[in-house]
């Protein structure tokens, strides 16, 4: 193939190393800073289950933009004026929001249906719009449709420092009351009993989302913003539990497919960017779902199989301890226990099996009683009936089992 | 009258099988209360589409709608791993996915375009019903002419047929749908194989995304898989009635949304015509709207549900 | 003749019980690595009405659910009728917990009743006219006939749950699994519920219910099945329901409510 000496390759190059020129530069950092701020208030975005409301919000905003556009021309503006069009944008949007909220309230109409039809029919609006702007001869008309799958290269420069500075604005933001976030987040009633105004904060919240989608609607486009929010802590999902490690690795996911989003539409001067960031991240979001270790499918698989043979295991060392040798069933199960010495040829229990048995059973005699009298007690992330039951339950619970038996 | 029926009456008729087609498949979607999978098909399926496309080279539906099922298959086994082995809740699973696969298209089909192929991603957003061109009539007397009919426009008679398919299909497993769709652990519990309706009807939304969107483009398949079946919701009490108002709504909003885009800026003095498929749409929202404000099961005029007995 | 006849009836007694309805050996289900159900032994008796009780989370459901195949068991081996569960489904019938419903549906009370026969009736036919009669009679027999044509938002909680028990009678079936029927109902229907359940008895078809009320299970069961994940004892309600399997069930939560219940004192010598 000739990719790699091909002109857009050589470009894909420049860009990535920061050498195709002043204005390429700037918007390159600035999609970058952008992408850090949208994965990090992505996050509550994603933990707060708003992903979709989003996408909604997204695809309203664009009658505002197209009618701010009109606004502006007939206010004599020659080229098109970004804060001017994101104005628009955001206010269209809030309209999108309180239309879902309204339709919600119905009973017979459920909020998946409210974020389809706002979602369509808003985004159908817009497109009428825009098909009457492209019947006008007004300048500056030319990039509109930008907005609806993003074009980095098109950008000016000022607009790309437009960006860069309210990204960074509300990355900082986000970073300065991210532990009022996570509390309000996840423990409302305790934030609340506190004392903090858990309203202004989960409002605080929402203005984030909604100012980040905005502020991305002309890199990434309005389709594919919500992507560029949500797919990195999806990704970021698979490698930790803790918002905070979440929200750090889904900022430098979204950096970083931002950036290199950026430099492929560069290069491949036909690819909308949102497509191409968006693809980047998913990137990410594929390897994570497949390689994680502890979370990722194949670590998964590897563990749920592990834990049916241990558990197998056991239970036959159990019977074996109690005087019933009998092998049991699943092939796989006796081919297991061969290749952990258990057995001799002819399925028989080997000495190393005798030796152990009596332990194994009473463990396992333990986390059965333990589930019988108290099966709350069996924590999670636990293997049951193959982990040590005395390190792992309530030692009360211990004594009072054997106390019983005794 | 010849441009009539040259331009506006082809264009007219896929419009209003597009909308009804939609409207069918999502009726059973929103009565799951699974609205959004249609936006996320309608979304997924484009690389299946382009794919299908690029391997037979014509814009013939078969391949496309082969592709497509492929991505929406291929998509429902990502949401499913994303959401067991993520926790991530179903929203979140499905958004990621979908626009992700939906990036993926988009990028194929620029890579694809340098090719030959000639679909742009604006169309695949909101439709080109504007090429939707019956040359062949040259007056009333075609619309019964056997050799003229042959020459109607490929996008319209395959709505037309997927339609028909589609509905012959409800038709004869009318009551395993119902049943799935209400109850499906009952179903299951009857031995009515409720997940195979189940996914035949999202394949069905699929299908019907694919057939739709040289016409109306994906995203406005989304207000016609939801608005029309959410409005009905508001008036029907009966699965049947449901299905009809949907139906009926989807034809109406078709036909006006159409009307309104071709010719209503011509009423008010303007020589130009406007985005029908987007009309359409916002027409849709527009209905539901009302419904939602005047109907009983709606907004503030809606009295109290009698207490029951 | 008479002695032939007596002597064909003592020889009949000593013919094997019939197979009981439903047979469970070592049943296990598990969600996520934890078990939900352990090693559950259970035969249904020949007949009388059975009641599964147990703490909350004692996987009452999950029981049910994995007899019918509707979640996956872990290990184990559960026969209806001497089959596995995919051959005989025609036979059995399930009445799930109200709570899983869409009230909003738009269907009348006589729809989902019909449903009922949608497994008599077979994949990509029509209900009968016979089918629909039976409907209607199954509603008629739960005392809700004029509410037929009643979307089924509009009906009260009793009378919601009156039209699933009308629907399991539509199915006509041999065994029945029913999840909290009498949970949150009125007097009046709770009435009308425990006459359906003895009529079926009566017909020599089984019914097991999870049931939610410890005070009542004397009252309308005759065997019962106390599960706390394990089994803890099974038997006709009067010999099964001893303070002793109570505690062991329950923990000491009888007496003392939702709190921790003080072991010590609750000792047996």
């Amino acid at each position: 193939m000739t990719f790699i000496g091909s002109e857009a390759f050589v470009r894909l190059v420049e860009v990535f190393t920061l050498q195709a020129g002043y204005n390429a530069n700037t918007v390159m950092a600035g999609t970058a800073v952008l992408g850090a701020a949208a994965g990090v208030v992505g996050t509550f975005v994603f933990l707060r289950g708003r992903a979709l409301i989003s996408d909604a919000l997204s695809h309203a905003t664009l009658p505002g933009i197209v009618l701010a556009f009109l606004a502006g021309s007939a206010l004599g503006f020659q080229t098109r004026s970004l804060p001017l069009l994101l104005v628009g944008a955001t206010l269209s949007g809030l309209v999108g929001v309180l239309a879902m909220h309204a339709l919600t309230r119905i009973r017979r109409i459920t909020e998946d249906a409210a974020i389809g039809a706002v979602l369509g029919s808003f985004f159908g609006l817009g497109v009428v719009l825009l098909s009457y702007v492209q019947t006008l001869s007004a300048g500056g008309q030319a990039g509109l449709h930008h907005f609806l799958l993003g074009q980095a290269a098109a950008m000016a420069r000022s607009e790309a420092i437009t960006i860069a500075v309210l990204a960074a604005f509300a990355l900082i933001l986000v970073v300065l009351f991210f532990k009022e976030f996570r509390l309000a987040a996840f423990d409302r009633e305790f934030a609340a009993g506190i004392g903090w105004p858990v309203s202004a904060i989960d409002l605080g919240m929402a203005a984030l989302g909604v100012a980040v989608t905005v502020i991305g609607l002309q890199t990434v486009g309005l389709v594919m913003i919500v992507a560029l929010l949500v797919v990195p802590p999806v990704a970021a999902r698979f490698w930790s539990n803790d918002v905070k490690v979440i929200a750090l690795v889904a900022g430098v996911v979204g950096a970083f497919s931002a950036f290199t989003g950026a430099a492929a539409s560069y290069a491949f001067t036909s690819v909308p960017t949102g497509a191409a960031i968006v693809l980047a991240a998913g990137a990410f979001a594929v390897f994570s779902l497949f390689f994680a270790p502890k979370r990722g499918i194949i670590g998964v698989a590897f563990a749920a199989l592990r834990f049916r043979l241990d558990l197998a295991q056991a239970r036959w060392l159990s019977s074996v301890a109690k005087g019933n040798e009998a092998a049991p069933r699943d092939p796989l199960v006796r081919a297991y226990l061969r290749m952990a010495g258990l057995t001799g040829g002819a399925g028989m229990p080997t000495a190393a099996a005798r030796a152990s048995a009596p332990e194994v059973s009473r463990n396992l005699d333990l986390w059965i009683a333990a589930l019988a009298r108290r099966p709350e007690s069996v924590p999670p992330g636990v293997r049951f009936g193959i982990d040590r039951a005395r390190d792992v339950l309530p030692s009360d619970l211990i004594a009072e089992i054997e106390g019983r038996a005794a | 009258m010849t441009t009539f029926l040259q331009i506006d009456l082809p264009a007219a008729l896929t419009a209003l099988f597009a909308t009804l087609v939609c409207a069918l498949a999502g009726n059973f979607l929103v009565l799951r209360r699974e609205a959004l999978l249609g936006d996320a098909l309608s979304h997924a399926v484009l690389p299946g589409i382009v794919v299908g496309f690029l391997l037979s080279g014509t814009r013939a539906a078969l391949p496309m709608i082969l592709g497509a099922a492929g991505a929406a298959v291929l998509a429902a086994v990502l949401v499913h791993f994303v959401r067991r082995y993520g926790r991530v809740e179903p929203g979140a699973a499905l958004g990621v996915v979908f626009t992700v696969m939906f990036a993926l298209g988009v990028v194929m089909l620029e890579q694809g375009a340098a090719h030959r192929v000639d679909l742009d991603p604006d169309c695949v957003l909101y439709g080109q019903l504007e090429t939707v061109i019956w040359l062949a009539a040259q007056g009333p007397g075609s619309l019964i002419d056997p050799a003229a009919l042959a020459q109607l426009p490929r996008e319209l008679v395959t709505l037309a047929v997927t339609f028909s398919i589609l509905a012959a299909l409800t038709a004869w497993f009318w009551k395993e749908i119902k049943i799935s769709t209400f109850d499906p652990e009952l179903a299951t519990s009857l031995g009515i194989p409720a997940n195979f309706f189940r996914f035949g009807v999202t394949l069905a939304a699929a299908v019907a995304t694919v057939v739709s969107f040289e016409a109306v483009g994906s995203i406005l398949v989304v207000a016609m898989l939801v608005c029309p079946a959410a409005a009905a919701r508001l008036v029907a009490n009966r699965f049947g009635s449901q299905l009809a108002v949907a139906l009926a709504i989807a034809a109406f909003t078709a036909i006006a949304g159409y009307t309104a885009a071709a010719f209503g800026p011509a009423a008010l003095g303007a020589p130009i015509a406007l985005n029908a498929a987007g009309m359409i749409a916002a027409l849709a929202g527009c209905i539901l709207g009302v419904a939602a404000l005047f109907t009983r099961h709606g907004g503030p005029w809606r009295r109290a549900a009698a207490q029951p007995a | 003749m008479l002695q032939v006849t007596r002597v064909n009836r003592d020889m009949d007694a000593s013919v094997e019980p019939a197979t009981p309805a439903l047979r469970v050996r070592d049943l296990t289900v598990a969600y996520q690595g934890r078990p939900a159900l352990w090693s559950v032994d259970y035969e249904t008796p020949a007949s009388g009405l059975v009641a599964i009780v147990g703490p909350n989370g004692a996987g009452k459901s999950t029981f049910i659910k994995a007899c019918l195949g509707l979640v996956p068991a872990l290990s184990g081996e559960v026969r209806v009728f001497g089959e596995p569960i995919g051959r005989v489904r025609r036979r059995v019938g399930y009445v799930p917990q109200r709570g899983s419903v869409d009230w909003d549906f738009p269907v009348s009370a006589l729809d989902v009743v019909a449903m009922g026969r949608y497994g008599h009736v077979g994949i990509g036919r029509r209900l009968t006219q016979a089918d629909r009669e039976g409907a209607l009679a199954a509603l008629a027999q739960v005392g809700l006939a004029d509410l037929a044509q009643r979307q089924i938002g509009e009906l009260s909680g009793g009378q919601q749950q009156r039209v699933f028990l009308a629907r399991a009678l539509a199915q006509d079936s041999q065994l029945y699994f029913m999840d909290e029927p009498f949970a949150g109902v009125d007097a009046a229907t709770e009435r009308a519920i425990l006459d359906l359940l003895r009529k079926l008895d009566h017909e020599k078809r089984t019914v097991v219910c999870v049931h939610h009320d410890l005070q009542t299970v004397a009252d309308f069961f005759d065997h019962v099945l106390l599960l706390n994940r394990t089994k803890i004892a099974a038997g006709p309600v009067t010999t099964t329901l001893t303070a002793e399997n109570l505690e062991r069930a329950y923990g000491g939560r009888l007496m003392h409510g939702a709190g921790q219940a003080p072991r010590a004192a609750e000792a047996r010598p």
